[in-house]
C-alpha cells in the first residue's frame, strides 16, 4: 500500500442508504394518499432485487456479502416499485426488478459497469410487454367510493380478485398525464380537463404532493453532497422551458410547465433517476447536457409520443449518449485553462 | 487586504496537529553514530571527500556538489569517519545508497566559520550551494538554483510557504512559532537574491501562534513581507496550490512558477538560508515531527544522519506500533525499517497503530460518483484515469492528463468505493516511463544498427574506390616499365593454376536430367558437345600463348 494512508469513512453503502432515506418522505405521502399497496410492491421488489443480486453474484463468482450490502440493488428495487402501479399483479415488480438486476446490471458487469439505468430498463421492459397491467394505477382514496384495506390490496396483488366482486375500475384511474393526453384527443381544452377531480393544484391530486416530497428528498441529497445541482437543475429547467414555450404559444392545448414538473416521474427522475452516477456523465458540463436532454425528451415523449410519461425512455436514450458527452466535456486541467480547446 | 483565490477540490482530513505542538522544539540527543547519505537532494549525488579513518569537524564538507544540479553534504558533528559504504536510506523500497558513517566524538568541535553579510547574489548563491541548502518542504531541490532569477531582472512575487497542510506534520509550525525572526532574515536574503517586488508568506488559519509570530517578525524587517492567512485545506500547502491561492496564477504541471514571475520556498528553507549565510552553518540538522503512536509526540531538532529509531525511542514509541510513515499520511510513504537515517527531506515520522490507521476497507467497483473529480486540485477526472490505468490504456491516460496528477491523494481519500486511485496512477506513470525508456533503447539500438550497415557499405565503397585507384596507378606503372622475365614467369604460373582449375570444373557435370523427355536430352547433349569444343579451343589457344 502506498499513500494516502487515510480514507474518509462513508462508503458506497452510506450513499445508497441516504438515497433510500431521501425516498422515504415520498413513500410516506404515497401511503397517505393511495393506501399501503405501495409498501407491498416495494417489499416484493426489494426481496427480488436482493435474491437476483445474490444469484447473479454467485454465478459471476464474486464476493456476495460486500455487494449485497452495498445497497445499490435496493435503490434499483425502490425506484422500480415507485415507477409502476402499486396495484399491479405481484409478478410485475418481480419480473421488472429481476430483469433490471440480472440483465441491465449484472450482464453488463455489475455495479459500476452498466450502461443503462437498471430501474428504467426494468420499467421500460414492463411497459412494452405488459401495457395493460402497467396502467392499473390506484385512484386517490379520497376520490373512490370503494376503500381497499391493506388486506384487500395484498389479496388483489396476489390473486387479482377484489372483495365483493367489485370492479377494478372502482379503485383505479388513469394517471393525470394519461388523462390529459386522452382528453386532449377528445378536443377538450387543458383548463376544462384540469377541472376534473383527479387533478390537483399543480399536477394530479395526491401525486403532486408526492412530487413535492421527492423534491424535498432531492434537496436533502444535494445538501448531503450525494448529488450535485447540475442534473436536477438542468432537467427541471429544460422541461420547464420547452413546456413553457408550448404553453405560451397555445395554453388551451398545452399544459403549463408547473403541471409537467409536478406530474408523472419528473421529480423522481430529476433527483433520483437521472442522477444515477453510474449511467450518467461525470463532468459538470456533461451533466447539464445530459439532464437537459432528458428534460426535453421527456416533454416530447409525453406530448407527442405514444406513452403517457417519457422519463424512462428519455433517460435510456440519453444513457446511450453518455460516453460521447463525457468525451467532449472534459474540463481543462490546472494551469491549462483557456489554452486547450 | 490581499484577494485570495481558490483551487478546485481539496479535502479536510483530521489534522492531528495539536498532539505535537504542546512541547517546544527539543534538540535531539547526540547519537553515537551518524549515517549521512550523499544524495539527499534532487540532482547528482555529492562526491565524497573523506575516507574511513578521517577526522571530521562539525560543519566540514564531507562531499562536494557535483555538476550543475547538486548540493554539498557536511559532517553534522565532529568525529571519525567509519565507513563510506552503501547503507539503507529512507525510501519506500528500502533502497541502499552511498553514505558516510561518522562515529560521533561528542565534542561538537566546529570547523572555522566565515559568516557573510550583504553581498553579491552570485556569492550568496555559491555559499548556499557549498552549504548544501535544499528545499526543506519535501522536494529537496537545491535552493541556489531556484534563487537565480536568470534572464529576468526581477521577479514579481516571492511566496514563502508556511501552509503545512498535511495532517500530523508540525515542524514548520513550531519553527515559525519559535524562530520567526531568523526565518524573516532568511526571507530578506531570498528577496534580495531574486530581486523580488513583494514577499507573501502564506500560513493556514489553523496556526494562529505561527501567524502572530511571523507577523511580529515581519514588522521588524526592512523587507516588504506580508504574512497572509490562508484557509486550511489540503493540499493548500502544495507550492502550485499556494501560488494559486495567493496570486491567482495557475502554474501547470509542466511549467515553472518562475515563468510567471513567482518563486516559492518553504519557511524552513528560508531559515536554512539565514543560517548558511549569516552563521556559515551548513544544512546539518532539521526540525522533524515525531508523532502518532508515541507517548510524547513533539518536534526535534535532529542532526542529519540520526537513526530514526533513536528519535522514536526518545519520543516513547508504544509497543503496539504497526509501522512507520515518513512524511504525512496523505503523501508520505511506509518506512520498511526505522534503522534508516534522518535526511534533509525527513519532515515527519509517524508511528502507526491500528487505531490511528485502520486498514482500508476492501475496494468496491467505481460507481462514477465523481467525488474524486470534485476533490482533485489539478482539475483531473480521476475516475476516467482509473479506468484507463486499470485497462492499461496508457495512451488514453496520458491524453486525459495523467502526468498533471500531483499524487496528493485527495481522490483516494474521498473515494466511497475505497479504490486506491493514486496507486493506479503511480502504476500507470511508471509503466509509461518504462515503456518510453524501452522505446528509447530500441530506437538507439535501431539507429546504431542502421549506422553500422551504412558504415559497412561506405567502407566497402571506399575500399573499392581505393582499389580501383590503385589498380589504375599500377597499370600506369606497369605500362611505363617493360615486363621483366621474373614477372613473366609469375604470370605463367598463375595461368597454369587457372587452367588446372578450369579442367577440374569441366569434369563435374550436373546430372539433374533424369526425368526429361528425349528431345530435351538431345538438346542438352548438343550443348554439352559445344561446350567441350569451346574448352578444347580455349586449350589450344592457351597452349599457343604458352
Amino acid at each position: 500500500m502506498s499513500s494516502p494512508y487515510i480514507t474518509k469513512a462513508p462508503g458506497v453503502s452510506t450513499i445508497m442508504l441516504k438515497v433510500l432515506a431521501a425516498l422515504i418522505p415520498g413513500i410516506a405521502v404515497y401511503v397517505w394518499y393511495f393506501g399501503p399497496a405501495i409498501l407491498i410492491s416495494l417489499s416484493l421488489a426489494t426481496a427480488t432485487a436482493l435474491g437476483a443480486e445474490a444469484v447473479m453474484l454467485r454465478l459471476r463468482k464474486v464476493g456476495i456479502k460486500p455487494f449485497l450490502l452495498d445497497g445499490s440493488a435496493v435503490v434499483t428495487a425502490w425506484l422500480i416499485a415507485l415507477s409502476i402501479p402499486p396495484l399491479a399483479p405481484w409478478w410485475l415488480p418481480v419480473i421488472a426488478t429481476a430483469f433490471a438486476i440480472a440483465v441491465a446490471k449484472h450482464l453488463y458487469g455489475g455495479l459500476g459497469n452498466n450502461l443503462f439505468n437498471p430501474a428504467m430498463v426494468g420499467y421500460a421492459v414492463m411497459i412494452v410487454s405488459f401495457p395493460v397491467q402497467m396502467t392499473q394505477w390506484l385512484a386517490p382514496e379520497a376520490l373512490t367510493q370503494l376503500h381497499l384495506g391493506f388486506a384487500d390490496q395484498l389479496h388483489y396483488v396476489f390473486t387479482q380478485a377484489l372483495p365483493d366482486d367489485a370492479k377494478l375500475d372502482a379503485v383505479t384511474m388513469a394517471t393525470p398525464l394519461d388523462t390529459l393526453k386522452t382528453q386532449l384527443h377528445l378536443q377538450r381544452s387543458v383548463t376544462s380537463i384540469q377541472s376534473m377531480p383527479i387533478f390537483g393544484t399543480l399536477g394530479g391530486h395526491g401525486t403532486e404532493i408526492i412530487a413535492l416530497a421527492y423534491l424535498l428528498g432531492g434537496i436533502y441529497l444535494w445538501q448531503q453532497r450525494i448529488i450535485t445541482w447540475h442534473v436536477p437543475a438542468a432537467f427541471i429547467a429544460a422541461l420547464a422551458l420547452i413546456a413553457g414555450a408550448f404553453y405560451f404559444a397555445n395554453p388551451a392545448h398545452y399544459a403549463s410547465p408547473l403541471f409537467h414538473l409536478a406530474s408523472g416521474g419528473a421529480m423522481l427522475g430529476a433527483f433520483f433517476i437521472a442522477t444515477d452516477p453510474v449511467t450518467g456523465p461525470t463532468t459538470p458540463r456533461g451533466k447539464l447536457i445530459f439532464a437537459a436532454g432528458i428534460g426535453l425528451l421527456t416533454y416530447l415523449i409525453r406530448v407527442f409520443g405514444g406513452y403517457p410519461d417519457g422519463v424512462a425512455f428519455a433517460v435510456l436514450i440519453m444513457n446511450i449518449a453518455v460516453p460521447l458527452i463525457d468525451a467532449y466535456t472534459q474540463p481543462p486541467v490546472f494551469g491549462k485553462k483557456g489554452k486547450s480547446a | 487586504m490581499r484577494t485570495l483565490y481558490k483551487f478546485n477540490g481539496g479535502v479536510h482530513p483530521p489534522q492531528h496537529k495539536a498532539e505535537s505542538t504542546r512541547q517546544p522544539i527539543l534538540a535531539a540527543p547526540l547519537p553515537a553514530l551518524l549515517t549521512v547519505p550523499l544524495q539527499q537532494h534532487i540532482g547528482a549525488p555529492a562526491k565524497a571527500l573523506v575516507r574511513p579513518g578521517d577526522r571530521v569537524l562539525k560543519g566540514q564538507m564531507i562531499a562536494r556538489a557535483e555538476g550543475n544540479v547538486s548540493a554539498a553534504v557536511h559532517a553534522p558533528t565532529s568525529g571519525t569517519v567509519r565507513t563510506v559504504e552503501m547503507r539503507a536510506v529512507p525510501h519506500p523500497s528500502g533502497l541502499r545508497d552511498l553514505c558516510v558513517e561518522i562515529e560521533v566524538d561528542g565534542e561538537e568541535r566546529w570547523i572555522e566559520r566565515r559568516p557573510l553579510d550583504a553581498n553579491d547574489p552570485g556569492v550568496l548563491r555559491h555559499r548556499l550551494r557549498e552549504s548544501g541548502v535544499v528545499g526543506l518542504g519535501g522536494a529537496v531541490f537545491p535552493s541556489f538554483i531556484k534563487l537565480n532569477p536568470g534572464n529576468r531582472q526581477k521577479i514579481q512575487t516571492l511566496v514563502i510557504n508556511g501552509a503545512e497542510c498535511e495532517p500530523y506534520i508540525t515542524c514548520d509550525d513550531m519553527l515559525m512559532r519559535e524562530r520567526a525572526d531568523e526565518i524573516v532574515q532568511g526571507i530578506a536574503l531570498m528577496r534580495y537574491m531574486l530581486n523580488a517586488q513583494e514577499v507573501v508568506v502564506g500560513i493556514e488559519d489553523n496556526k494562529p501562534e505561527a501567524i502572530a509570530a511571523m507577523r511580529a517578525a515581519a514588522t521588524q524587517s526592512d523587507a516588504p513581507i506580508e504574512v497572509v492567512t490562508v484557509p486550511t485545506i489540503y493540499p493548500g500547502g502544495g507550492a502550485k496550490q499556494l501560488v494559486r491561492v495567493l496570486t491567482g496564477i495557475e502554474v501547470a504541471a509542466d511549467a515553472r512558477s518562475l515563468d510567471f514571475g513567482v518563486q516559492c520556498f518553504n519557511v524552513a528553507t528560508a531559515y536554512a538560508v539565514h543560517r548558511a549565510v549569516h552563521h556559515d552553518e551548513p544544512a546539518l540538522s532539521r526540525i522533524v515531527t515525531i508523532t502518532g503512536n508515541v507517548a510524547a509526540p513533539r518536534n526535534y531538532e535532529a542532526l542529519i544522519g540520526t537513526p530514526i529509531a533513536e528519535l522514536l525511542r526518545h519520543a516513547g514509541e508504544k509497543p503496539d506500533t504497526t509501522g512507520h510513515l515518513m512524511g504525512g499520511p496523505m503523501m508520505g510513504f511506509d518506512l520498511p525499517a526505522t534503522g534508516v537515517p534522518l535526511t534533509k527531506a525527513t519532515n515527519c515520522v509517524i508511528a502507526k497503530s491500528r487505531a490511528l490507521f485502520p486498514p482500508a476497507p476492501a475496494a468496491l467497483p467505481c460507481i462514477r460518483c465523481g467525488e474524486c473529480a470534485r476533490a482533485c486540485p489539478a482539475d483531473l477526472q480521476p475516475m476516467d484515469l482509473y479506468w484507463f490505468a486499470k485497462s492499461r490504456n496508457f495512451g488514453k491516460a496520458q491524453e486525459f492528463a495523467l502526468f498533471d496528477c500531483i499524487e496528493c491523494g485527495c481522490c483516494s481519500y474521498v473515494c466511497p468505493s475505497h479504490i486506491p486511485l493514486v496507486q493506479y496512477f503511480r502504476f500507470a506513470k511508471s509503466e509509461i516511463h518504462a515503456r518510453e525508456k524501452e522505446k528509447k533503447a530500441a530506437d538507439t539500438a535501431r539507429e546504431r544498427h542502421e549506422f553500422r550497415l551504412f558504415r559497412i557499405e561506405r567502407e566497402k565503397h571506399e575500399r573499392a574506390e581505393r582499389l580501383a585507384q590503385k589498380a589504375t596507378e599500377k597499370l600506369a606503372t606497369l605500362q611505363a616499365e617493360a615486363p621483366s622475365a621474373e614477372t613473366n614467369a609469375k604470370q605463367a604460373a598463375i595461368l597454369a593454376a587457372i587452367e588446372r582449375a578450369q579442367a577440374k570444373k569441366a569434369g563435374i557435370i550436373p546430372r539433374n536430367i533424369d526425368n526429361l523427355p528425349p528431345e530435351k536430352l538431345a538438346e542438352i547433349a548438343e550443348i554439352e558437345a559445344r561446350r567441350a569444343q569451346m574448352a578444347a579451343m580455349a586449350q589450344t589457344k592457351d597452349s599457343k600463348a604458352e
